[in-house]
């Protein structure tokens, strides 16, 4: 069988391994949902201010709310496989619609994130070990782990403090200035100036997480035969580290960017709540202030899918990217 | 012992780690002797200045004393980053070390569900396990739990699997102890030092995560805790920076600490790893 085929084969079977975990996120956020106090008919009825008990009766027939439990979570499930995720009483919104709206502010802070971080981790990373236990070397660790301890929402406050308040370079907070009616460039500058002190306050996490896989990854290829041979066939350090050690210690990283996608959209709640930026994270902190459960069950859902999807794609590119990779 | 410390302490920075973490639960113990009043209660003239009306970091809008505040806070945050911990170990051996001991379908099914855990993105589902519990000091352990044992129940596994077919164990077999007897008293002493180096990280990543929680106003409202602090603090950035600015510091000496520790035991436990690098 040729390696095309067997590819293929492989994305199948990777497909096939995340329908399960969906569903099963989806059972979970039903049982969640029943956790909760209180039905969305409660939600209802305290918004209306009073309601007759005959009255919810009603309503919870209407919503089949009355059903015995496993006919309300296949209900759940045929509503969930039509993109049908409740209703936000709050923003008087379809959910899928709310989450819609709200998810492309947040594609564009992550993108930029992942761009900065794997870029500045990578050249990081490459500098210190190529200049192993110099000064660099222990200023890039230390740097590292000083990162890696600090609360994301603290960084984002200091941020504003220091360059928004101080320095006046960037705003405070949200994705544009509308007052100002800006169109076309003027508009993409604006957001640009707005992206800046989130999408370094989000970086700086990841940043010290792959500039410490880089620097290990290099330390390990340098150790490989092949490095050895290059040297022995009177290959220049420089074209060693640039030509051979790099690429190869570049993969892991890439794999590393699919497998913190996770971690990457719960910091995005916290970033986005202290930058007010208008995305997924900033919409889950407002549903926890109004108690909007159906709405955060959502996010919650949308993100897990998210990632099952963005695992399997980087899985993909890495058995493209990787010839080795055991793909049958 | 002896040579474990010797081990150790030929990392400057773990042992540099050791002495703030000291610092920290000194701190913590002796919170209520130095400020036994309530850390919530009014102490004195709103929003003052480090080092006025009596306050060594400042007072906040409602006139808590931030000093007192992060006293408190740390008994919090070492409380609620050690029993989430212990509960998240507990979990993880009993699946790992089943899934990794028995095999086949058990660690089919087992790995499955850890798998479902890891992927979920974990602070999202901790916000969402809080907002469902409400918030109180017991949804926000139980959170944390959830969300944290995946990892160590992967790295328990791969202990038992290693460690299962050794000689040692086939011993046990003849000598024919039962199986619970096999994996708690022969299998899981031999991988415990894997499990402290990541419980004390997990500590770390457990009190970041506490602090994430109670700065979006998802902590304990009984209990002060140093997200809580910040989480206050935000709204006056811009004429009062000292209310956000310290008790940030200090969660950042605390993980900072607790993380140098992790990787000073790891070097001390694992000699052979450290050679590698």
């Amino acid at each position: 069988m040729n390696r095309t085929s067997k590819i293929f084969r492989y994305v199948l079977k990777r497909l096939a391994q995340g329908v399960p975990i969906i569903l099963a996120i989806v059972v979970l956020n039903f049982f969640l949902l029943n956790m909760a106090e209180g039905d969305a008919v409660d939600v209802l009825a305290g918004e209306a201010g009073s309601a007759t008990p005959e009255y919810m009766a009603e309503l919870r027939a209407k919503f089949g709310l009355d059903q015995p439990l496993p006919v309300q979570l296949l209900v759940y499930l045929k509503n969930v496989a039509s993109l049908d995720l409740g209703y936000s009483f709050r923003h008087d919104m379809a959910v899928s619609k709310l989450i819609i709206d709200r998810f492309w502010p947040t594609l564009l802070l992550m993108a930029s994130t992942i761009f900065i971080a794997v870029t500045f981790g990578i050249l990081l990373g490459l500098m210190a070990a190529t200049r192993l236990n110099t000064w660099k070397d222990s200023a890039i660790s230390i740097f590292a782990l000083i990162t890696y301890a600090t609360p994301l929402f603290w960084v984002g406050l200091m941020m504003i403090v220091v360059f928004s308040i101080y320095l006046g370079w960037f705003p405070t907070s949200g994705m544009e200035n509308v007052a100002a009616f800006y169109e076309g460039f003027d508009r993409v500058a604006d957001i640009a100036r707005h992206l800046v002190l989130p999408t370094i306050t989000l970086s700086l996490f990841y940043l010290a997480l792959y500039t410490r896989m880089m620097r290990a990854s290099m330390l390990e290829q340098y150790g490989q035969d092949y490095v050895v041979t290059a040297r022995a066939k009177g290959l220049t350090e420089r074209r060693i580290t640039f030509v051979h050690v790099l690429r190869n210690a570049m993969l892991p990283v890439v794999t590393m960017a699919g497998v913190q996608v996770g971690a990457l959209i719960g910091g995005s709640v916290i970033v986005e709540s202290v930058f007010a930026w208008p995305g997924l994270g900033m919409l889950a902190f407002e549903s926890l202030f109004a108690r909007d459960l159906n709405l955060l069950l959502g996010i919650f859902m949308l993100s897990s899918v998210l990632v099952v999807a963005v695992n399997l794609v980087v899985d993909i590119i890495y058995s493209f990217l990787d010839p080795r990779i055991e793909v049958a | 012992m002896a040579d474990f410390w010797e081990r150790y302490s030929r990392s400057r920075s773990a042992v540099l780690g050791l002495g703030l973490l000291g610092l920290v639960i000194f701190m913590a113990a002796i919170a209520n002797l130095v400020f036994p009043e309530d850390p919530f209660r009014l102490a004195g003239r709103p929003m003052s200045l480090p080092g006025t009306n009596g306050f060594l970091l400042g007072s906040d809008t409602l006139g808590r004393d931030v000093a007192a505040g992060i006293a408190h806070g740390a008994k919090t945050s070492i409380l609620i980053g050690l029993v989430a911990t212990l509960a998240s170990v507990f979990i993880g051996v009993i699946f790992g070390a089943l899934a990794g001991y028995y095999g086949g379908r058990i660690d089919d099914l087992l790995m499955r569900i850890t798998e479902v855990f890891q992927t979920i993105p974990s602070f999202v589902f901790a916000i969402l396990l809080v907002a469902i519990m409400k918030p109180s000091i017991e949804s926000i352990v139980i959170a944390i739990t959830v969300v944290s044992w995946p990892g160590v129940a992967r790295l328990v596994r791969g202990e038992f699997l290693s460690l299962k077919n050794r000689e040692f164990v086939q011993a046990c077999h003849t000598l024919g102890m039962g199986d619970l007897r096999i994996m708690l008293r022969e299998i899981l002493p031999n991988c415990l030092s894997p499990i402290i180096v990541i419980g004390s990280l997990m500590v770390a990543t457990a009190i970041l995560i506490e602090s994430g929680l109670a700065f979006l106003g998802l902590g304990d409202p009984n209990i002060m805790s140093w997200g809580f602090q910040i989480g206050a603090g935000r709204t006056m950035l811009r004429s009062a920076w000292w209310i956000c600015t310290f008790p940030g510091i200090a969660i950042l000496i605390t993980v900072l600490a607790i993380n140098l520790v992790g990787e000073g035991l790891n070097d001390a436990l694992n000699p052979r790893l450290r050679e590698r690098n």
